[in-house]
């Protein structure tokens, strides 16, 4: 890799920070991954953290490794990760429409299929959450959330005195997290936040082609949190995807924008925003 | 599939109690995520034969819920960190402090109405879509249609009833809803993905093509006792069932059902006394539920089949 992304690396756990970048599931975007790591370096981030799920979706799921060791960047364990590292039978999204089990199973059984020992192995040293200190601000970093990685956290479904509760019941003043694939954030009282980082691994069910992650800011109390869209080679991951013989649905998403699949779990106000 | 618990608990430690139903396995509250309103009662305008709590127009054994009831519900639900919010009865939009009290809950968090979608007139559907789209919260609309046909659907909901349902659904689709449909099967399984199809169909011919789904087991109580089959003698929750379950599938494991008289388990045991846990929801959420009823066998057997999606317990699957 080249020069200038030297200065990116992992968020340690209780480090203390002024400005991290954030990056959501990669769902074996490789491409993605890659263009991300250059933006947040020449962005200026002191330091990365992903929230885990690097498998799932697109293809070639080994190819994140390398990207991810080379910057030593800090990976939060994703159900995702959670599965295939200890050969579960699913991804844990807890689906229950048919049609959604349908793609999911077909994403678990081609990822696992694709993904070393020596991969998987590194994946079960991922810890469950990292705490960090950003300016005077206690950030927790996990998945879903901090009482349960496969929690789905959609804005529209979340209220502020219920991330009130997790942010007391977890001591922590600031949680960022990942697994819906929407990026979004509140801010509460003196110095709460809850940031959803988005995804890396597909766009937004937004209708562009670009993908998400969050650059989080703070001297002192102040929190700012910037969304930073990532154009990335999308047609050449779609390439790669019918090459391996991924479902026409995944690629179109990455092609379009919009979700194909997997939308039985949005809350009716997201899943009214989108396409399907 | 695998499930994952907090690493820290997120409820302080509830007491112990001694229940009377002293064979009954019981399951803590793990945090409440869930609270229903029994905003309507037991009144509703229809008297559906499969009913599991045999609401009708008669029905007056739960009344309607006021506004400043709901609120006070509402109030805690901010202390304990409610997650979401769901309105049942009986039929909700026969309370008419409706539109106030679903604006009171969106203010605060998402919101499911269940609906029979029979008294869901134009002004109404506006009046839900102008509250919807000034929350930042979800307003969910769950609408009952047992059959893809006038006739199958009527045979159990009352005559007109479908072609009010359909109507209705069309127009919260229009107005740019999602509404949630929701059947009880009573068919075999293998039928299942013909009716669903149909459905599709169906909702589709009524202007909602983004059709969501959700079929639901039959709940072996009150009208649909005697419309379906009872339970046999062993459909019970036994501790031996209990021993390597994880409790957290179960509704009660997460939620409590808020009435017009007293705070109880779950929505399903509204007719029990051993569904009865205080009179208030900080009271009922200290209480442990008790798995004495029939009705859990179907909880145990299906999971927590009243929410819109798995929550905090992981899929049941
Ligand atoms: S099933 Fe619903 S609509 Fe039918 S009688 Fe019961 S409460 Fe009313
Ligand atoms: S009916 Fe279901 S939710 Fe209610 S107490 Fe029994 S098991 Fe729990
Ligand atoms: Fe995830």
């Amino acid at each position: 890799m080249s020069e200038t992304l030297e200065s990116l690396v992992g968020v340690e756990p209780e480090g203390r920070y002024t400005r991290v970048a954030a990056f959501g599931g990669v769902y074996s975007n490789h491409l993605a991954l890659s263009a991300a790591i250059t933006d947040a370096a020449s962005r200026g981030a002191e330091a990365a953290i992903c929230l885990g799920d690097l498998g799932a979706f697109g293809p070639h799921p080994d190819k994140v490794f390398p990207l991810l060791r080379e910057h030593g960047i800090s990976v939060v364990r994703g159900n995702y990760d959670d599965s295939i590292a200890r050969g579960l039978d699913d991804c844990q999204c807890g689906y229950t429409d048919p049609r959604d089990n349908h793609y999911a199973r077909l994403s678990y059984q081609y990822t696992f299929r694709n993904t070393s020992e020596e991969n998987r192995r590194w994946m079960d040293t991922f810890p469950d959450e990292v705490r960090f200190r950003l300016g005077a601000l206690e950030v927790l970093a996990c998945h879903g959330s901090p009482r349960q990685t496969n929690e789905f956290l959609w804005e529209s479904a979340t209220p502020t005195h219920f991330l009130d509760k997790l942010a007391d019941d977890y001591g922590a003043d600031v949680i960022i997290g990942t697994h819906t694939g929407i990026h979004w954030m509140r801010m509460w009282g003196e110095r709460r936040a809850y940031v959803n980082v988005g995804a890396l691994g597909r766009p937004a069910n937004d209708g562009r082609t670009d993908v998400w992650y969050a650059m989080l800011d703070a001297t002192g109390e102040a929190l700012s949190v910037e969304f930073v869209p990532v154009g990335y080679d999308h047609e050449a991951l779609a390439r790669e995807m019918r090459d391996e013989d991924l479902p026409e649905e995944f690629v179109e998403t990455i092609l379009t924008g919009w979700w194909t699949t997997c939308l039985e779990i949005l809350p009716g106000k997201e899943r009214a925003a989108g396409r399907f | 599939m695998g499930i994952q618990l907090p690493q820290e608990p997120t409820t302080t430690p509830l007491r112990e109690v001694q229940v009377e139903e002293a064979d009954a396995p019981t399951v803590q509250l793990r945090a409440l995520d869930q609270l229903w309103f029994q905003v309507a009662g037991t009144v509703c305008n229809l008297r559906c034969s499969h009913c599991f709590i045999s609401c009708s127009p008669e029905n007056h054994s739960f009344w309607f819920m006021t506004r400043d009831e709901v609120k006070s519900a509402l109030d805690a639900s901010v202390r304990l960190g409610v997650k979401e919010y769901y309105f049942t009865g009986g039929e909700p939009f026969m309370n008419r402090d409706i539109l106030g009290i679903l604006d009171d809950a969106l203010a605060l968090g998402p919101t499911t109405v269940l609906t029979n979608a029979t008294l869901l007139p134009s002004r109404t559907v506006d009046a839900l879509a102008e509250m919807a789209s000034s929350s930042p919260y979800t307003l969910e609309l769950r609408v009952s249609i047992d059959g893809v046909t006038a006739e199958m659907n009527d045979a159990i909901r009352g005559r007109g009833s479908f072609e009010r349902a359909v109507q209705a659904v069309g127009r919260l689709a229009a107005a740019g809803f999602l509404p949630i449909i929701t059947t009880m099967q009573t068919w075999p399984d293998h039928e299942t993905e013909a009716i669903l199809a149909d459905f599709r169909r169906l909702l589709g011919d009524a202007g909602y093509d983004r059709s969501r789904l959700k079929i639901l087991p039959p709940l072996r109580i009150g009208a649909e006792a005697v419309r379906g089959r009872g339970y046999d003698e062993h459909e019970r929750v036994t501790h031996e069932m209990m021993r390597e379950y994880p409790a957290e599938l179960l509704l009660c494991s997460s939620a409590r059902l808020v009435t017009a008289s007293g705070v109880r388990a779950c929505p399903i045991l509204l007719d029990y006394d051993s569904g009865r846990l205080g009179d208030t929801v900080e009271e009922a959420a200290e209480m442990p539920a008790v798995l004495a009823e029939q009705a859990c066998y179907t909880c145990w057997v299906n999971g927590a089949i009243c929410s819109n999606m798995p929550g905090f317990a992981a899929d049941p699957a």
